[in-house]
């Protein structure tokens, strides 16, 4: 199959207006006899079901949380981009292209960038709208920071959750449109499984979680919006329930899995304390603004520090190592997250790591604290500095907090094309879960950005073009491919109930974990990820054997759910090792040892490996087939990053 | 450090459920409150005994699904989510008491797992402002003064855990629903709206069978986001002011 | 309404909450009816018949200072034949029983309604290191001041308006002795002692009650709270003081 991604002809700032006016529409008499399944309530699922609901479609949204507001979403702390250029620095649409394709170290698809810079400032408009309240400056107009890497203030922001505000205002979209009769809510529903019929998504089979009930629901098209797969490292900054099952069935049912080694690892979060460790936790790399990362510069000096012969204050600033302010001066604190992840890996492999671990560097406020004074700072990171000294007992104000890099968002996802469809027509992928606008690296506060011009401003337009082609007759939920999706999903409970082994899902799962962590993670090498390969082909089979998922199918069951989410992971840390060996280049959130400039830079390949990544599954335990995106720049020049 | 765990145990909605003690040993003091539960829950898989379920998701103290009452006290010692406990708030040899949150509204589902979605319903019924996606107006073209955003974002920081209901004497979830009354009351583009939003929410509060205020304040102090009093007042306020103007007859 | 009509076992509030909805009524449940039957509404009563009878306190209180003025009770006397007698103090005094009787009867409605919505309680609870032991007792300390002041009202309400109790002449004008009763009343000493306690209570549930009469009112600013606070410690402690001394110091000066 020939991968077609459908970026309309003409030059990049008049494609999204001329692709929407070549758009067909759906009569707004018709909406209403198309049924419309939304997987997953975040940002892009949430603004998806209440921007559908609104033209006049009928949602059915599903979530596996309470309620759809816990979406992970809820967890972004920073802000999120828009090229408003209110601060009269020089920001643009085209700016925010630049930025976004060249911090995804040119691996990402153009025209969906520039779509993607292009409908950011209608974002905030809809959020503010909504009541979103975002920080203000004191003539009441919006303020902006500048953040993660960017030489523009263009993130806006509410304090350190603007995650939370912004789901809450897609929630409350969606919320309206339940009250409205137009989206009914499918709350602790978990997604199995995707029924193709004739080459087309007709609908999915779902668990009600409460219950266990397996239920079919049909529709005109399905949309994915069910967030990254960073659990696959079981310790990330993902909720405890994020999982990669809703894009894995689909992947099996056809549609293609794209860049899957593309991870991003996150420099700022705090460090692992022990084995009981349940999962990371992610303070907004806004405070790398004022906070300064150092180590000591020698190991003998770190030494000291882990045994607690001396404190961190009591070292003189000429046995400090700013590294990151000495390699890149020009950015300094503010190098992208995988150049400020990977530089901490080095020097805490060099043994100057400064926790008991060895697995953690400073971050410090003190002159940040000196020159603006505490008040300032709190008013700026109160809540961050709040819920560190909650985890580690200690106090950020008083001394530096330790920061150490977790996994954090996972720019692969399922293959999509300029209309966010997968290669199974009907199926579409949104926000997190597909693969379409980072790169092999996203920047900061751009998650939010894209999860809601999907949902929000792209999906509304394209999905329309596609239900307006296949016509409104009804889908039929009794077509037999549905009752053998259902009886599938039920054969692998049943299976998966009945091996009664001796091992819980979370052992199987922390040693995915760090087999993908050791090898996958910040850096790999062939030797490594072909180590590893192995090591996952036999974990699968040990859980496929020797697996122990307590209780029944007919209850509340989270060993079950925690089984059927593990499993797939297994499938997944095996592509991603395929696709991490394919690629034989450094780029973004894949770092090869063996691909490196002398300056410890990733070192990309454009020649060969300026592609996309497509795979296609094959069967079970089979190798997946490769295909290939050709990625072309026609507006930007393809440079080295740096940041010195 | 070794602990007794009396934990709720009830096998459905229907089950009449009781406490079960479980000795643990082990614990770090470094361990969250839901680590030391996730020990218990691999030491019961061990056995072949069913885990404990609770909710939980996002373990960083924002998504709110989070909801053990601890020790006489919804999210226990501090004033925080469970996920955000640690075990240095307790001691060695504590024996820890773990129960659902209690209300008719919030009926248990299994164990330490409530259902919530009254609160969603609330929301349904008016939490929210009408604008359709597209055709708004440019976001600067709605000045707000930060004094109001500021306020109206401390409103609107309410993760909609329930610990307010399962704090109140009376289960009343009054603090959840000012907290979205006020956020929508004090800015300009809740304004439409706001009159018929405060009597749609409080009638749907009423049904869902909350009880009343009794102005103890128990739901602010144990408030993980620290959601002031103020808001209910203004609930109030604006309750009583809608119901004498509004349209509504 | 609907929950509260559901609820099948008969008791005062119920069969109240039956006689104001009647079938027709429910179905043409004006405005009013609806917002006094929402729990808001239901709160607004309880505070503003709360807020009068704190207003009624500090008439009552000034007024029975006369008691302790020493002229053998003239001055009360007269007062207390002006009270039961001036039409306009009548007025008061209906809406004074209007308002006892309403802060009682939606006390009962709303802690039933508050009980049910807890239909399980905790097994353990810490609620005195979230919340003030008066906040969290309102009903038991309002329901001791109902069996008080049944007990006052007997001792010398019903007296001065049915009771057979002597008379006294001031200026040639023939008036009844309430004064001679209420000495008499205090040379008990357990009556004295249950007075005295009683005004405990009643402190209690003022030290809550006044400003949460405002809080519910929905009067709750920053530049205002402090004061209303402030007024509201004061009162407690002041106006039930006030109360108690007088049977204290008729006990102790006859």
């Amino acid at each position: 199959m020939i991968l077609d991604s459908k970026i309309p002809a003409g030059p990049l700032s008049e494609k999204w207006t001329k692709h929407k006016f070549n758009s067909k529409l759906v009569n707004p008499a018709n909406k209403r006899k198309y049924e419309v399944i939304v997987v997953g309530t975040g940002l892009a699922g949430a603004s998806a079901a209440a921007s559908l609901a609104e033209l006049g479609y009928n949602v059915k949204a599903f979530c596996f949380q309470d309620s759809p507001r816990r979406a992970h979403s809820i967890a972004a702390q920073g802000g999120i981009n828009a090229a408003k250029n209110y601060q009269n620095d020089g920001d643009s649409v085209f700016r925010l292209f630049y930025d976004t394709i060249k911090g995804g170290d040119y691996r990402a698809r153009e025209a969906n960038v520039y779509r993607l810079a292009e409908v950011s400032v209608n974002i905030i408009d809809q959020c503010v709208a909504q009541g979103v309240p975002f920080a203000r400056e004191y003539g009441g107009l919006l303020a902006n920071r500048s953040f993660g890497g960017a030489q523009v203030s263009r993130t806006f922001y509410a304090r350190g959750q603007t995650g939370q505000q912004l789901l809450l205002g897609a929630y409350s979209a969606l919320s309206r449109q339940v009250a409205n009769g137009k989206v009914k809510l499918y709350p602790r529903t978990e997604m199995m499984d995707v029924v193709v019929v004739d080459g087309h998504a007709r609908g999915i089979v779902t668990r009600n979680l409460i219950t266990g009930a397996i239920e079919n629901h049909a529709a005109h098209a399905v949309l994915l919006c069910t967030g990254g797969y960073g659990n696959v490292f079981f310790l990330s900054t993902n909720a405890m329930g994020s999982n990669v099952t809703a894009a894995w069935r689909a992947h099996k049912r056809g549609a293609y899995f794209a860049n899957p080694c593309y991870t991003q690892i996150h420099p700022t979060c705090i460090p692992v304390s022990g084995d009981h460790q349940s999962k990371l936790t992610l303070m907004s790399e806004s405070l790398r603004n004022d906070g300064r990362v150092w180590v000591p510069a020698t190991k003998e000096t770190a030494d000291k520090l882990r045994k607690g012969e001396i404190k961190a204050n009591d070292i003189a600033d000429k046995d400090r190592d700013y590294y990151l302010e000495r390699k890149y001066p020009s950015f300094g604190n503010l190098v992208p997250r995988d150049v400020a992840s990977r530089n901490a890996k080095y020097v805490c492999d060099e043994g100057r790591g400064v926790n008991e671990t060895g697995e953690a560097v400073f971050l410090d406020f003190r002159d940040a604290i000196k020159r603006d004074g505490e008040d300032t700072i709190r008013a700026k990171y109160g809540n961050l500095f709040d819920m560190y000294q909650q985890i580690t007992g200690e106090n950020p104000y008083q001394v530096p907090m330790m920061i150490y890099p977790a996994v954090h968002y996972t720019m692969g996802g399922l293959w999509v094309d300029y209309n966010l469809m997968t290669t199974v027509p009907g199926l579409y992928a949104l926000g997190e879960a597909n693969f379409s606008d980072h790169g092999a690296n996203r920047l900061g506060a751009s998650a939010l950005m894209q999860g809601l011009a999907d949902g929000y401003f792209v999906i509304p337009y394209t999905v329309g073009d596609y239900l307006a082609q296949i016509g409104p007759k009804p889908v039929d939920v009794n077509h037999p491919e549905f009752q053998k999706a259902a009886n599938e999903v039920k054969d692998r409970i049943n299976k998966l109930l009945s091996i009664k082994g001796s091992k819980t899902v979370d052992y199987f799962h922390k040693k995915l974990g760090k087999i993908m962590w050791d090898e996958c993670g910040m850096a790999r090498t062939a030797e490594g990820l072909s180590k590893a390969k192995a090591e996952i082909k036999a974990l699968r089979a040990e859980f496929w054997k020797d697996v122990k998922v307590l209780g029944e199918n007919e209850e509340l069951n989270q060993s079950l759910e925690k089984a059927h989410r593990v499993a797939d992971f297994l499938e997944l840390g095996e592509l991603m090792i395929d696709d991490a060996l394919n690629r034989d280049e450094s780029c973004g959130g894949h770092f090869r040892e063996e691909y490196q400039t002398p300056e410890g830079e990733a070192l990309r390949d454009d020649e060969n490996f300026a592609y996309v990544a497509a795979w296609k599954y094959t069967g079970d335990n089979q190798e997946e087939e490769l295909h290939k995106e050709p990625l072309e720049f026609e507006n930007v020049k393809l440079t080295q990053r740096s940041y010195k | 450090m070794k602990l007794t765990l009396k934990v709720w145990r009830q096998k459905n909605n229907t089950d009449k459920g009781g406490f079960v003690s479980y000795p643990i040993d082990g614990i770090s003091k470094d361990m969250s409150f839901l680590e030391m539960l996730d020990v218990l829950n691999e030491e019961l898989s061990d056995k072949g005994e069913d885990p404990v379920h609770f909710d939980h998701d996002c373990r960083e103290g924002i998504c709110g699904m989070c909801s053990l009452f601890i020790n006489g006290k919804p999210h226990g010692p501090q004033q925080t989510t469970t996920c955000q406990l640690h075990m240095r708030s307790f001691n060695d040899g504590d024996t820890i008491t773990i129960e659902p949150w209690r209300a008719k509204a919030f009926p248990v589902v299994k164990d330490l797992v409530v259902d919530r979605s009254s609160f969603d319903r609330i929301i349904q019924a008016g939490g929210y402002v009408s604008v359709n996606t597209g055709g708004v107006p440019d976001a600067n073209e709605i000045p707000i003064p930060k004094r109001i955003a500021d306020e109206a974002f401390d409103a609107a920081t309410c993760i909609g855990c329930g610990a307010c209901v399962a704090a109140c004497k009376n289960a009343s979830a009054m603090l959840f629903v000012s907290a979205k009354i006020s956020q929508l009351a004090m800015l300009p583009q809740g304004q439409v709206e706001r009159k018929e939003r405060a009597e749609k929410m409080i009638a749907q509060m009423d049904s869902e069978g909350f009880g009343a205020c009794t102005n103890t304040g128990a739901c602010s102090a144990e408030c993980p986001k620290g959601i002031s009093l103020t808001n209910i007042a203004r609930m109030n306020r604006e309750y009583f002011s809608a119901v004498v103007s509004s349209e509504n007859v | 309404m609907d929950c509260l009509l559901a609820v099948p076992n008969v008791n005062l509030a119920s069969v109240i909450e039956n006689i104001r909805f009647t079938p027709i009524l429910k179905n043409h449940m004006s405005w009013v009816t609806k917002t006094l039957s929402s729990t808001l509404g239901r709160k607004l009563i309880m505070a503003l018949t709360g807020l009068f009878l704190i207003l009624f306190l500090v008439g009552h209180v000034s007024g029975n200072l006369l008691l302790l003025k020493g002229d053998e009770g003239k001055s009360f006397n007269i007062y207390a034949e002006f009270m039961t007698t001036n039409p306009a103090v009548k007025l008061l005094s209906y809406l004074t029983y209007i308002s006892v009787i309403g802060h009682v009867i939606y006390s009962i409605i709303l802690t039933r309604k508050n009980k049910s919505a807890r239909p399980i309680a905790y097994a353990e609870t810490k609620a005195s290191t979230n919340s003030s032991f008066s906040s969290r007792n309102m009903g038991i300390l309002g329901t001791i001041i109902l069996v008080f002041l049944m007990v006052h009202m007997q001792n010398f309400w019903y007296q001065m308006h049915w009771g057979d109790i002597p008379t006294v002449t001031y200026d040639g004008e023939t008036y009844k002795d309430l004064f001679a009763v209420v000495s008499f009343s205090f040379q008990n000493e357990l009556l004295v002692l249950g007075y005295v306690i009683a005004m405990g209570f009643l402190a209690f549930h003022l030290s809550h009650g006044f400003a949460s009469a405002f809080q519910t009112l929905g009067l709750n600013h920053k530049k205002y709270s402090p004061a209303i606070e402030t007024v509201g410690k004061i009162y407690c402690v002041v106006v039930p003081a006030l109360f108690a001394s007088m049977p204290l110091y008729i006990y102790f000066t006859s």
